[in-house]
Formats: structure tokens, C-alpha cells, sequence
């Protein structure tokens, strides 16, 4: 199998008389799935949530990669977009909408605003100075408010972080591979 | 109207009201303790029917605070601006006009919540943008926030 | 009571319910705490603050050619239109006007601002009221601008294109034809809109006759906008108090008397329409000479009180500075159209059902980060 088909699906087919034999890894097979079907909670706060509704719209669609099943609880969903600034009255209730989340969860942070507080780092009383200081984040995104390609770039990224996760265990690279 | 026939139509009514023409608008300065007749009179009189409060707000200068209301009239098309200076800082105090503009009580309250004001006889008189347990009052030029960076 | 704890009892059959901070018919982090008899809403109560970001305190230590850039995450959705606000208000303090060249611009960027957020307004209308093809259809034509607004801009959008004096840079040499390009397809796909939800039968019996404010109270809470318009209140800042040359254009405002959500609804389409005539009027007009008077690099505006409104696509946004005659504001307040369109929310939807909460909040378009700044 070629290289690049080995990426999308992560196994090996071996022809047999009556149709074929799938050889592949738990992890995996289920990293493959769970990478290609992340449900975002519908999640905006600010301006970078105009530009999360652009990128799913039809010229950006992030369809394409898994992603259009956005939800409005988070119960059922396991990806966290991070759009726009939090403040200290809102830590508390993303804080709360994280732990309401299934395992495994996901979190971007969109936006200078949620790296570091972005435009509103100095001289404010009520910006959280990075939601990471409220949860932990996976991937970041610059720029204020990113693009849409930006944000299905980090997407991407997520996704090919997951793909290096064993599913039930910690993350290859704490576990020594 | 135009701005003199404004001052002398006031004048009339409350003697005790000082001018000041160097803004945009004409204003008016008042005491705390006229702010509700004079109001009412803007509000009800038809020779000024200032229908339309469009900003309620507050600067602190140190030495006291003055609230600021800019007023427009409809029907009669001219705008001014009411100035009430709160002279104690310590505990600063005003009546409400939440009813004569209904949309003074959202921006009152906004006011008590980032400068301490207190409305009096307004009738839900709570923190708005801010957590009930905030402590202090962000827009004061006092307000000491250890957690701010500053450039 | 708890965030987003368990609905509360108080009296026999009245329930008490939270909706938002995360709620996705907020259309951000809008907490409403909702008293319910049976499905009618009793009272509702605003929670303000989830997404308060002290722009009035932080920009009392900028500059005033900072300042501005503040502003365009104040209503993003208004964002070109904010910085034009503030840089006009800064040009009174000086006493300088822009040259016609940049009011012409500002005007034009004013103008595709508005209609780019009353088309995304129109998609999530139908999307709050249940319909997805709005949403596509809507963001359609909104990229076109976007792409218009990137080309000469540089962001697509917070633009921070108007600075005290002008706007910052000359436009882009496509500008014109590619403006011209995106009207003529804007407004074909007019026809669209309203067959896809303007007469549908659902939309008009979920909008018709729902959330009812009488022209007294609108201006009593001080609503403006489309909002205030629908309610037969004339109050457009464009037409009463001109600025940037509004004046020397032919435009209606448009005013209708119904007073209810599918009313708000129908000003806002017919406000598209308008903003297509203003910029064909003006793209061919674009008068030759400087995009920026010049000014100081430091900018120190005299001692005094400066106010400017403005039209947003929300309503009438006004920016008091209070100058100490320093190179940064003593005061600043913003006072902004949606949070005076917000209070009227409660007396609004009072006696309404709690579904049609929803239309009544997706026709007064509100943005949360512009109530709490």
C-alpha cells in the first residue's frame, strides 16, 4: 500500500479468493474514526465566533474534515472551540462546560484573546490572560480573529495529534512510545 | 428651540441653574438634590419634551463625581446635557430617573456597578457587568488592581 | 440560586429557568434568567457581563490612535463602522475634517459593513427559527464582501481602517470594479432571500404579532436602529445628525409601524436594498485627492467633552470622550445601541411563549460584546 493511503486509512488489506483480510491496530482504528468525527460545542463569546460560523459555511466548510456536527450541549460533544475572550465571569461556566464533557475532550483556543488576553492583556481588570489558565488547551491559534483556513488548519493539527494517541492510555509520547 | 431660548425657558422655572456653552451642547449644571424636578420638567414640559435619553454616564474626577445625562427631544429636534456634580466621594449619592426614561435603568445601574454611584428609589439596584462579589468600583480613578498589568 | 443550576420554584406552577450564559439562540453569552407560567414568560431578567471586557477603562491608558482598534471588538459585526465613530470623534476634538476622498471610503466600507452583518443577521434569523438554508445563503454573499473588505483592509473582519484624519491606507486598485461586481450580485440574490424565508408560512407565523413595542417605549428605552424603526420612530442617525457626507446622498430611512418581529425583520431587508443604492451611488464618485488630512503623531485633543454618533447596522452608537487635554482619553464611554435595545428585551417578551423568545431576540440582532464592552 502506498504511503499516502496508509494515512487515511491506517491499515493493510490482504487479498483473499473470497474478498480480503483488514490487518490494523485498535488504537488505530479508533483514533481513525474518532479523528475524522469530532462534534464542536457551539461555543462563541466574541468576534472569532463570526469567523468559527465562516469557516462553516459553504466556501470554508469544515464538513469536509468531520467537523459540521456542531452541538449545542456539551454533553454530546468532544471538541471545544475556544472562540473569543474570557472573562472572569465566564471562567467559571466554561470551566463547568468542560467538565461536563465526555472523555476524551478536545480543546482549540482561537484567537490572541484566548493565547493571552491578545488586545486586552494590559490595563483591563476582567480578561482571563489565556484560557489555560481555566483548562488546558491542545492546540492554539494566532491572529485576532484568525481566518477560517487557520482554524481548520488547527483542526487538522488536532486531528493528527489524536491519530498519536493510544486510546486507552496516555498519549504515545508520555508513554514512552 | 435653540440653546437660549432653552437657558431662559430653565432659567424660569429654576433660577438656580448654571450654563455652560463651551461643548457641543448646551449644558446644564445642577445639584444633586434638583435632579428630579428639573428632569420631569425636561420630560413633561412640551416647550422641551426631551423624550430620548441617549447616554447616562459618569466621570470621576477625583474631588467628586459628576453624572452626565445628554438629552434629546423628538419632536422638537434639540439635544442638551445635564450635569449633576456629586460632591461627596465617600458616599456618593443620587436619585434615580429610571422612571422618566426607562432606559435609564440599565445605564444607572452600569453607572453603580463600575463607579459606586447609588441610585436612590431605583428599584433593582444591582452589579451588572460584574460579579456580585467584586470588590471596589473598576472606573474610579482610585481603583488599585493588583492583577492588572500596566505598560 | 445556582449559574445554571436547577430551575427553581417560587410560587404555585411559576418556573424559573436559565437560558445562556452558553445558549446558542443568545447569539453569544447572553444570560437570561426567564419566570415562566406554564410556557408564557412572566419576567425576564438580564445577566449582563460573561464577555465584559473593560474597553472603557483599558482605553483611558491608550492612545488616541489606539484606542480605535479596541473599538472593532466592541460590535464586529459593526467593526468598520465603530472605528469611523471614534475617529470622527477625534477629528471634532481637533477640528479637522476628513477629505472627501476618505469620507467617500469610510462611507462606501460603512455601507458594505452594513450589509455584510444584516446578511449574516438574516442567516441566523432562519437558522434561530429553525431554517439552514438561510445561513448558507446568507454567508454566500457575505464572503464576497469579506474578500472586498480583505483586498483593501488587510483583515476581514476587524479592519481598523479608519484613523483620526482619514482612513489609513488608499483603496485597493480593484476596489471599485470588484464592489461593483459583488452589488450586482447582491442584488440579484435579493429575490432569493425573500423566497426563502420572507413568505414562508412558518417564519411568518412565528414572527407576525410577536414581541410588540410601541413607539412610546422604544423611545423611552432608548431603542434605535431597526429596532426603534419597525416601531414607527424615526432615528436615524444618518438623517438627523449627518456626518462624513451623508447628507449629499439619496437614501430613504426606512421607518414601518408594526412594532412587532416580522416588522424588524422586513426593515432590515429593506435597509439592504438601501445600502446597495448608497454605495452604487457613490462608487463611481469617489472624489479624487488625499486619504488622510494630515495630523500630528501624537495626538493631544484639547480639554473638553467630545460626543459623535453614529448609525450602526444596530442603531445609533455614540462615543463620549473626556479630554484633560492629555495624548490619552480621561474618559471614554461608549454608549452602544444594543445595550439600550437589550433593555427593552424584558418588556418585550413579556406575555410572549418561550419559543418565541428566540424570534423576538434574533430580530433585535443582538451582540453581546457590544452590550457589555
Amino acid at each position: 500500500m502506498a504511503e499516502t493511503e496508509k494515512m487515511i486509512f491506517p491499515a493493510q488489506l490482504h487479498q483473499t479468493a473470497d474478498g480480503g483480510i483488514v490487518v490494523s491496530k485498535l488504537d488505530d482504528m479508533i483514533n481513525w474514526a474518532r479523528s475524522n468525527s469530532l462534534w464542536p460545542l457551539v461555543f462563541g463569546t466574541s468576534c472569532c465566533a463570526i469567523e468559527m460560523m465562516s469557516a462553516a459555511d459553504a466556501k470554508y466548510d469544515w464538513s469536509r474534515f468531520g467537523f459540521e456536527v456542531a452541538r449545542a450541549t456539551p454533553r454530546q460533544a468532544d471538541l471545544i472551540i475556544v472562540a473569543g475572550t474570557i472573562v472572569m465571569k465566564m471562567a467559571p461556566v466554561l470551566k463547568r462546560l468542560y467538565d461536563q464533557m465526555p472523555d476524551p475532550k478536545y480543546v482549540i483556543a482561537m484567537g490572541a484573546c484566548t493565547i493571552s488576553g491578545g488586545p486586552f492583556f494590559y490595563n483591563t481588570y476582567s480578561v482571563v490572560k489565556g484560557v489555560d489558565h481555566v483548562i488546558p488547551v491542545d492546540v492554539y491559534i494566532p491572529g485576532c480573529p484568525p481566518r477560517p483556513e487557520a482554524l481548520l488548519h488547527a483542526m487538522i493539527t488536532l486531528q493528527e495529534k489524536i491519530k498519536h494517541e493510544t486510546y486507552f492510555g496516555k498519549a504515545k509520547t508520555e508513554e514512552g512510545k | 428651540m435653540t440653546n437660549e431660548e432653552i437657558k431662559t425657558a430653565v432659567s424660569a422655572l429654576f433660577p438656580s441653574v448654571t450654563y455652560d456653552e463651551t461643548g457641543e451642547f448646551l449644558t446644564l449644571l445642577i445639584t444633586p438634590a434638583e435632579i428630579r424636578s428639573v428632569m420631569k420638567a425636561l420630560r413633561y414640559n412640551t416647550e422641551f419634551s426631551f423624550d430620548y435619553m441617549f447616554c447616562l454616564t459618569c466621570i470621576d474626577w477625583k474631588t467628586h463625581f459628576m453624572m452626565v445625562y445628554h438629552l434629546l427631544s423628538k419632536t422638537h429636534r434639540h439635544n442638551i446635557v445635564v450635569k449633576a456634580k456629586i460632591a461627596d466621594v465617600n458616599k456618593p449619592e443620587i436619585e434615580t430617573l429610571c422612571d422618566i426614561w426607562q432606559t435609564a435603568n440599565f445605564h444607572e445601574r452600569e453607572v453603580y456597578d463600575l463607579f459606586g454611584i447609588r441610585f436612590l428609589n431605583h428599584p433593582d439596584l444591582r452589579r451588572l457587568l460584574l460579579d456580585e462579589g467584586w470588590d471596589g468600583y473598576p472606573l474610579r480613578k482610585n481603583y488599585v488592581d493588583e492583577n492588572m498589568i500596566s505598560l | 440560586m445556582s449559574l445554571l443550576g436547577e430551575p427553581e420554584l417560587t410560587e404555585e406552577g411559576e418556573f424559573v429557568i436559565n437560558i445562556g450564559p452558553q445558549h446558542p439562540s443568545t447569539h453569544g453569552v447572553l444570560h437570561l434568567k426567564v419566570w415562566l407560567d406554564g410556557e408564557t414568560i412572566k419576567k425576564i431578567q438580564p445577566h449582563l457581563g460573561y464577555i465584559h471586557r473593560s474597553i472603557e477603562k483599558m482605553s483611558e491608558s491608550l492612545s488616541y490612535r489606539n484606542f480605535i482598534y479596541a473599538t472593532s471588538r466592541m460590535d464586529y459585526l459593526s467593526a468598520h463602522i465603530n472605528n469611523q465613530a471614534c475617529a470622527l470623534t477625534v477629528e471634532k476634538g481637533l477640528q479637522i475634517e476628513a477629505p472627501p476622498r476618505a469620507q467617500a471610503i469610510r462611507i462606501l466600507m460603512a455601507e458594505l459593513t452594513r450589509l455584510s452583518s444584516h446578511q449574516l443577521w438574516w442567516g441566523c434569523t432562519g437558522l434561530d427559527l429553525g431554517a439552514v438554508t438561510p445561513f448558507f445563503y446568507a454567508f454566500r454573499e457575505r464572503e464576497l464582501i469579506m474578500e472586498i473588505m480583505e483586498e483593501t483592509c488587510g483583515a476581514r473582519l476587524t479592519q481598523n481602517y479608519s484613523v483620526p484624519g482619514g482612513v489609513m491606507y488608499d483603496v485597493h486598485p480593484n476596489f471599485q470594479n470588484r464592489v461593483k461586481d459583488v452589488m450586482k450580485q447582491v442584488k440579484s440574490r435579493f429575490r432569493e432571500y425573500e423566497e426563502a424565508l420572507t413568505g414562508n408560512v412558518i417564519f411568518e407565523q412565528r414572527t407576525k404579532g410577536v414581541g410588540y413595542l410601541s413607539a412610546e417605549d422604544a423611545i423611552s428605552f432608548g431603542c434605535t436602529g431597526p429596532t426603534a424603526r419597525a416601531s414607527g420612530v424615526s432615528c436615524d442617525i444618518r438623517k438627523w445628525f449627518p456626518y462624513d457626507g451623508y447628507d449629499k446622498l439619496q437614501f430613504d430611512e426606512i421607518i414601518m409601524t408594526g412594532g412587532d418581529s416580522y416588522t424588524r425583520y422586513m426593515v432590515r431587508m429593506e435597509e439592504m436594498k438601501q445600502s446597495v443604492a448608497i454605495i452604487e451611488q457613490l462608487i463611481d464618485n469617489i472624489p479624487e485627492g488625499d486619504f488622510q488630512a494630515k495630523t500630528k503623531m501624537v495626538i493631544k485633543l484639547p480639554k473638553g467633552e467630545f460626543y459623535q454618533r453614529v448609525e450602526t447596522a444596530r442603531g445609533e452608537l455614540g462615543v463620549y470622550i473626556v479630554s484633560d487635554g492629555a495624548a490619552s482619553p480621561y474618559r471614554i464611554k461608549y454608549r452602544s445601541p444594543n445595550f439600550s435595545n437589550l433593555s427593552a428585551l424584558s418588556h418585550m417578551a413579556t406575555g410572549a411563549k418561550i419559543g418565541d423568545l428566540v424570534a423576538i431576540m434574533a430580530t433585535i440582532d443582538l451582540v453581546i460584546p457590544d452590550v457589555d464592552r
